[in-house]
């Protein structure tokens, strides 16, 4: 099940990258007075990388048919002990 | 002014409401059409997470931190991206193990131990009853605004019977009771409160939205000109930069980390999200549908801020109130009156699903394991003794929670007391992540980890909250207890660099995963925690058959009897049947109850009285031994093996398909080659006929006209004896061919001098060279050109292209060279004739059987059309490649190369001659056997 592997895979970079985007530093690049289309540019950068995650987000798990047997998500087993 | 009986009267009306729609959704769901069940509604019922304080707080906060209240949406937006990952893992082992609450989920995979559930259930109720009275502060501080905003002495309650803050928790309490008690069932499930629940998040979405269009667009002229206003006036631009949030950016990381756990742990969240949940699929659309919601809600909340700010520049209002006070202000009481049913919304919601999960915990938790201790609770129908506990403790909780805000709530702000909560909740986030990952994590680590970081929280966010209330007296913070410096709450260890939220939450999660990673890595886990622990961590690879655990030494209607206790003779009479129906047994005919019936049972009696309790249940009706960690294991081991069986059988199945199509390709491909074998058979006995026939019919003239004169019976003769000649050397040629392409032919191997088997080739032709007329020349380089193969073969290649070569010359002016030459590795031999030529279209099929060049000066075809594919087969036999070079009216040049042999070549081949022998016959044999004689 390559697909859903790949889908998962995205699935936990996003978040990471969202981190990142959403965190010092790249914030604090646009931390300042200043507006963009009437917009002060914080909230502007702060709801544009809002909503382009959200829309990725859709995009992965919409886009991927369900799996007939959710067993892919798990790693191959090593036995405990 | 708006009279105070509308406001009562519009609030009875909406709650009314509520409970209607709550009725119809519990009806809905008894009839078995579910109204909650899709995505949608699971999406609506998750904003649950926007309590009062989003409602008002987020307000309230912008105007002092600007982007300060946004990670708290941000949060919960990253983690949505890995609900289908982490999320979806825990609905199924909740729904496999029928866990009904947080604290059920953590003590179930720390070995059902009541100890740890009980400790979660007192976080969570330590942890969210501020949280539940934040949501009454909301409720009464936002009647009083509506009530108040115009007359002159703002009166504040004093009196509690007057207070509506009681009232309301009186309201929330009778919700809970009726659509949260209805009646003990397995699942835990309230559709009846969800359909609320998502009513009210469509409430309070539509009353903030439209007091924010109201505002920007009715009071000023859009939000551009709100915000452009703002950056003017140097106190307002500042709220535009990050700094203006006290603590910077560990701040504002320390909020997006903890709304990232409170949206998963949250008592009331993990309820909705896991519990409530009807179909995992939900997850897709929920995982973005809900951070939608969040970025809705939050779209209008600077422009409402500011305008507060710029309408009420003195202060003197409270921030947390311009939701109301701004269109108060107006003179707009209708839309005030709007959004003050959204907050009611966002309050009641919160507190009614809090409260539930809340009670069902402690009945679970803390009480039932009390009582099952005692003697008397060990007989007789316990259903009404659970339902009264869970009533008792709705009941409590929302009273704790007035009384708490009567004493406590007003000197702190909506969102500090929200985050005290959220910094509570994320206790929960390492035993459960780390459980469900990783195996090793043991019972004791997790004990340590929950009881360490839940005293640091306390100690650090929750005793200096008390302090600034005036509880304890406030030189605790400044000085620390007994003076001790290094103790002092904020600043434990002297750690100074954080803000009070940022420094609590840095500690009590430190010592959370420390103490949990620490411990586990040095605990040995007992049979039970490994068992648990492998199950929770697996959950998509084991299926809901091995949560069995007992061997079966109950009694059918011992356990039955106990189902009944808890769940009702009815139901227990249902569950059974259902279970006989599944598994196809007639449960009323048996007596003992096999490992699976017991574990069904204790399942269903899970959902009812938590994991921890039924365990303890079970065991005083089963009085067969736990099974021993030998039998575990080989339990678990059994289901590793038929995964692994059915994964090989995949495997398995992948590998037919391949060889089918292989076989598809290979039968393919034998009917074309039956198909060119028909053709062959068909073209020989065409090729066979011709010469057939003139000899037949000439041999008949000399049979009929004996008076033919001598020479013309001489010439007929002749031509007999041609054309059986000619018939004698087709036939060879196409047994020749057989045999090479059946792979019957013996070919022998040696070392052979191509200058020599020239030499033969151009000997035996001589003559017809000579007879024709034609010049033969030969050039050739003085060492022997050796190459490995059958020599009598290649003297026939050589033969074949000499005679093609003949056939084509113009007799008396034709001239043909044979030229060898050795190249790096091959040698390589040439026939070129100065006959016509070959067209390019030709030159592909020359080598192909029965292939004859016609349309030249004769006629008659010259040859047998076997000879070049008979020269093809030996040349690519013997490694080599053969073809031509033509151009029509420049003669024609053939061409072939074979491997050369050097010493070590020899060598190579003799082993390879050796592995032949010993391989057996593969339709060659060892070159010292007998060799193949010409035909």
């Amino acid at each position: 099940m390559p697909e859903a592997k790949r889908r998962n895979e995205r699935l936990i970079v996003l978040p990471l990258v969202g981190i990142i985007a959403l965190n010092y530093p790249l914030l604090s690049l646009f931390s300042r007075v200043k507006l963009h289309f009437g917009v002060p540019v914080l909230y502007l950068y702060l709801f544009a990388v809002w909503l382009a995650f959200i829309f990725c987000v859709a995009v992965t798990l919409e886009k991927s048919t369900p799996p007939p047997e959710p067993r892919e998500a798990e790693p191959k087993k090593p036995r405990s002990g | 002014m708006l009279a105070h009986w509308l406001i009562l009267v519009v609030s009875f009306i909406y709650l009314g409401l509520l409970f209607a729609i709550a009725y119809y959704g519990d009806k809905r769901a008894d009839a078995g059409r579910s109204i909650i069940s899709n995505p949608y509604i699971y999406t609506l019922s998750i904003a649950v997470y926007c309590t009062a304080w989003t409602f008002y707080g987020s307000v309230g906060r912008a105007a002092t931190t600007g982007v300060g209240f946004l990670p708290i949406y941000l949060g919960p937006t990253l983690m949505a991206a890995l609900w289908w990952l982490v999320l979806r893992k825990i609905i199924r082992i909740a729904k496999v193990h029928r866990l009904t609450s947080i604290a059920d989920f953590i003590a179930s995979r720390y070995a059902k131990d009541p100890l740890v559930a009980g400790i979660v259930t007192i976080i969570a109720l330590v942890g969210i009853l501020p949280y539940i009275s934040l949501q009454l502060k909301a409720v009464s501080t936002s009647f009083n605004v509506l009530y108040a905003y115009h007359s002159p002495s703002q009166p504040h309650p004093t009196s509690l019977w007057s207070d509506t803050a009681l009232y309301v928790a009186l309201l929330m309490a009778v919700f809970s009771l009726l659509f949260g008690t209805r009646h003990i069932d397995a699942s835990e499930r309230h559709e009846g409160m969800v359909a609320a629940v998502a009513f009210e998040s469509m409430v309070k979405l539509a009353a903030f939205l439209i007091a924010g269009v109201f505002i920007s667009y009715y009071l000023f002229a859009g939000p551009s000109e709100l915000v452009l206003d703002a950056i003017n006036s140097p106190k307002l631009a500042k709220l535009m930069e990050l700094e203006a949030l006290p603590g910077g950016y560990a701040s504002w990381f320390t909020l997006t980390f903890l709304s990232m756990s409170a949206i998963l742990f949250l008592p009331r969240q993990f309820h909705i999200l896991v519990v409530e949940n009807v179909n995992e699929e939900h997850l897709r659309k929920a995982s973005w549908l809900f951070p939608l919601y969040l970025l809705a809600i939050n779209l209008f909340v600077l422009p409402i801020s500011l305008a507060g700010l710029i309408l009420f520049p003195a202060g003197g209002v409270d921030p947390d109130t311009y939701l109301l006070t701004v269109p108060l202000f107006a003179g707009q009481e209708l839309v005030a009156l709007f959004v003050f049913l959204g907050g009611l919304s966002a309050a009641t919601g919160m507190a009614i699903v809090a409260t539930i999960a809340l009670s069902t915990m402690i009945c679970n938790d803390l009480v039932m394991p009390v009582l099952l201790r005692l003697r008397s609770f060990r007989q007789g129908n316990l259903g009404s003794v659970l339902l009264a506990v869970r009533r008792a403790s709705i009941i409590g909780i929302l009273l704790l929670g007035y009384a708490y805000f009567r004493l406590i709530g007003e000197s702190y702000a909506l969102v500090t007391i929200g985050l005290l909560s959220f910094a509570a909740a994320a206790q929960f986030a390492p035993p459960i992540l780390i459980g469900i990952y990783w195996r090793r994590a043991s019972r004791k680590g997790a004990i340590a980890g929950l009881l360490a970081g839940f005293g640091l929280w306390a100690y650090t966010l929750l005793i200096p909250s008390f302090a600034i209330s005036g509880w304890i007296p406030a030189v605790f913070l400044e000085q620390g207890p007994f003076g001790l410096e290094l103790l002092r709450p904020y600043h434990l260890l002297g750690l100074g660099m954080f803000d009070p939220l940022t420094h609590s939450v840095f500690w009590s999660m430190l010592a959370n995963v420390g103490l949990l990673v620490g411990v586990s890595l040095f605990d040995r886990q007992n049979a039970m925690e490994r068992l648990q622990a492998t199950l929770f961590v697996d959950v998509f690879r084991h299926g809901e058959s091995d949560t069995r655990l007992w061997s079966g030494t109950a009694t059918v209607s011992d356990l039955k009897g106990l189902l009944a206790r808890f769940l009702g003779a009815g139901n227990a009479e249902k569950a059974f049947a259902a279970y006989g129906v599944e598994h196809g047994m007639d449960l009323r005919t048996r007596v003992q109850a096999d490992s699976r019936l017991v574990g069904f049972a204790e399942r269903e009696l899970a959902g009812a009285i938590g994991a921890a309790s039924a365990r303890v249940m079970i065991a005083s009706v089963a009085k067969g031994e736990e099974i021993s960690l030998e039998e575990i294991m080989r339990i678990i081991d059994e289901t590793s093996q038929v995964i692994e069986y059915s994964h090989r059988l995949e495997e398995k199945s992948r590998e037919l398909e391949q060889t089918t199509a292989e076989l598809r390709g290979a039968n393919k491909r034998l009917k074309e080659l039956d198909r060119l074998k028909d053709e062959f058979i068909s073209t020989v006995t065409h090729e066979l006929r011709t010469p057939l026939t003139s000899i037949r019919s000439f041999s008949e003239i000399l049979r009929d006209h004996p008076n033919l004169s001598a020479e013309e019976r001489q010439q007929f003769l002749e031509i007999t004896v041609k054309e059986s000649e000619r018939l004698s050397r087709l036939i060879n040629q196409v047994l020749d061919l057989a045999k090479i392409e059946s792979d019957s032919v013996e070919w022998t191997e040696e070392l052979v001098d191509l200058k020599q088997v020239i030499g033969e080739a151009v000997g035996s032709m001589g003559q017809i060279f000579r007879e024709q007329d034609i010049d033969l020349e030969k050039s050739e380089p003085p060492a022997p050109v050796s190459v490995m193969g059958d020599r009598d073969r290649l003297i026939q290649v050589v033969i074949n292209l000499l005679s093609n070569a003949v056939k084509f010359c113009e007799p008396g002016a034709g001239r043909v060279t044979v030229s060898l030459a050795s190249r790096p590795g091959r040698a390589r031999v040439e026939v070129a004739d100065n006959g016509p030529g070959i067209h390019p279209d030709e030159q592909e099929m020359i080598f192909e059987k029965f292939h004859q060049l016609k349309g030249l000066h004769d006629e008659k075809p010259r040859g047998s059309g076997l000879g070049l594919t008979i020269s093809q087969r030996i040349v690519a036999h013997h490694g080599g490649r053969i073809w031509v070079e033509s151009e029509p009216g420049a003669g024609a040049r053939f061409i072939f190369e074979l491997p050369l042999v050097g010493i070590a070549g020899e060598v190579r081949v003799k082993q390879t001659r050796f592995a032949t022998v010993r391989e057996g016959n593969k339709g060659r044999r060892p070159d010292n056997s007998s060799r193949k004689g010409e035909e």
